[in-house]
């Protein structure tokens, strides 16, 4: 007898009443979701259509649920929601009917009958100190938990930056001695999708790349490139004004109502790598820095203790008017450097916890 | 209040990216390729940072053309031809209205516009159990 458990996602979405043309409709968001060309949708059509409904085991340890709400509060009904329909969420303890030994009972079934086949997924940090003693579920610490279930997966998901690199949790002076998964995780594959929260369509682009592809290509932060290849800077849609020299001085002066860059006020868009500026938030609605104020950074390591929000990452360089046509022309490079040296300041700042001013790089240069 | 766009915001009006012209030149290069290949292109307008100003200013620059078909599944989906024949805009969206992609095709018909054979199968066997 074939059970929901064994249909393909094809199949899957058959059963629901859903047309080839719905199908097509639902493979042609995947390619989007998944920062794919548009003439990828066959090949994603032909994957999806065999592949097997995955096990997921959602793991929550020193998070906000910020994560969870993130995702399901999406588009609903959704095309991301009918990825989550696609896939067997097994164990999520936000979520889930069932609580108690029957919760924890439903995790251990899980494991034991999708063994070195099922997807791990965490939101939250761990915390290591003192044996763990400050977050436990079921009795359990949570790293005692993440060894257990991790032992018999496939591939593990950290979602948001707490999860990814530690984040809140981590940050100065780290009293619960909060790490990433990847801090402990060693033996399997983990893949990162930072950001607090990180972008819903984000969150199921990776799981249906594991559905039809496999695991995504990966930077060496562990962030898949697709969506995290580029800077929120390089995809902006303020950029020709930085490549003009054109910035905002304030939040209410000619510049900020003209909609010009907002690098002085302490945007991080050069250093942070994300999809905001394309995949954008709220249903495609906008992104910060459209709503007017710059990028924070949360997707990047340590966010929280690399300097103020408000402070420029450095003060911007050059004679901008005159260079502007060359800047222009070579917009994504020097993007790309740009980038580089402020990341440099950044770690440097967060480092030594020291803000980072327009000011004092102004004297810097200077001396 | 239940929905997001029952929430009145105004959107400002957003500076123009310079990518309209590229863009158009893209769709012009696609279209030469189409004649001489047969070699459709799709181009996925939310993947290239355009702000609201540029998208009226494409839809402007190519036009209404002469079909225009609306599918529904899985919510509403827009298919319009442009004034260039074989240029078509096309948008899908999802049961609750929103915008799920937005594209450009070059090419004679866009792929989910012609019923597919497993739904044309589909569609027998019911008429079958119907008639019989």
């Amino acid at each position: 007898m074939t059970t929901r458990k064994d249909l393909t996602v094809g199949e899957a979405l058959r059963t629901q009443g859903i047309s080839r043309r719905g199908f097509l409709k639902f493979c042609a968001a995947t390619a989007s979701m998944m920062a794919l060309p548009p003439s990828s949708i066959p090949a994603i059509a032909a994957a999806l259509e065999k592949a097997r409904r995955p096990s997921v085991i959602w793991l929550s340890f020193q998070e906000c649920t910020g994560c969870t709400e993130s995702l399901t509060r999406s588009h609903a009904p959704s095309i991301e929601g009918l990825i989550f329909n696609v896939i067997s969420l097994d164990y999520h303890h936000t979520l889930q009917a069932a609580s108690g030994d029957a919760a924890e009972e439903a995790r251990h079934t899980a494991m034991k009958e999708n063994d070195g086949k099922y997807i791990v997924v965490v939101d939250g940090s761990i915390p290591v100190k003192d044996g763990g003693v400050y977050s436990t579920i079921a009795g359990m610490t949570n790293l005692e938990i993440l060894k257990e279930t991790v032992a018999g997966a496939a591939a593990v998901i950290a979602v948001g930056s707490c999860a990814a690199f530690g984040g809140l949790p981590a940050a100065n002076p780290n009293p619960t001695g909060a790490v990433s998964v990847s801090e402990l995780v060693k033996d399997k594959p983990v893949v990162n999708i930072p950001g607090c929260p990180p972008i819903p369509v984000v969150i199921s682009g990776v799981i249906a790349h594991f559905l039809t592809f496999g695991l995504p290509e990966l930077d060496n932060l562990g962030r898949p490139k697709a969506f995290y290849g580029t800077s929120i800077h390089d995809r902006c849609y303020r950029r020709p004004f930085y490549d003009k020299g054109l910035f905002a001085e304030t939040f209410d002066d000619e510049g900020a109502k003209k909609g010009w860059c907002l690098y002085k006020l302490g945007c991080k868009g050069p250093t942070t790598y994300n999809a905001c500026a394309t995949m954008k938030w709220n249903n495609g609605t906008s992104f910060p820095i459209e709503a007017g104020h710059g990028c924070i950074g949360c997707s990047e390591p340590q966010f929280w203790d690399a300097g103020g929000f408000y402070k420029a990452l450095a003060e911007p360089t050059g004679n901008f008017t005159t260079t502007a046509g060359v800047a222009v022309a070579a917009g994504a490079a020097l993007g790309a450097a740009s980038g580089l040296l402020n990341r440099n300041k950044q770690k440097q700042a967060g480092a030594e916890h020291e803000t980072v001013t327009a000011d004092n790089l102004e004297k810097e240069q200077t001396s | 209040m239940s929905h997001l766009t029952d929430i009145p915001v105004a959107l400002e009006n957003l500076p123009s990216t310079h990518n309209v012209t590229p863009l158009l030149n893209e769709v012009r290069h696609a279209l030469q390729a189409l004649l001489t290949t047969g070699e459709a292109t799709q181009i996925d307008l939310r993947s290239i940072p355009l702000s609201d100003r540029d998208v009226a200013q494409i839809q402007d620059a190519l036009g209404v053309g002469e079909v225009e078909i609306q599918i529904n599944a899985l919510g509403p989906s827009m298919i319009k031809e442009t004034t260039f024949a074989g240029v078509w805009w096309v948008e899908h969206r999802n049961s609750s209205n929103e915008l799920t992609g937005r594209y450009i095709e070059i090419t004679p018909v866009p792929d989910i516009v012609p019923s597919a054979m497993s739904d044309i199968q589909d569609g027998l066997e019911r008429l079958n159990r119907r008639v019989e």
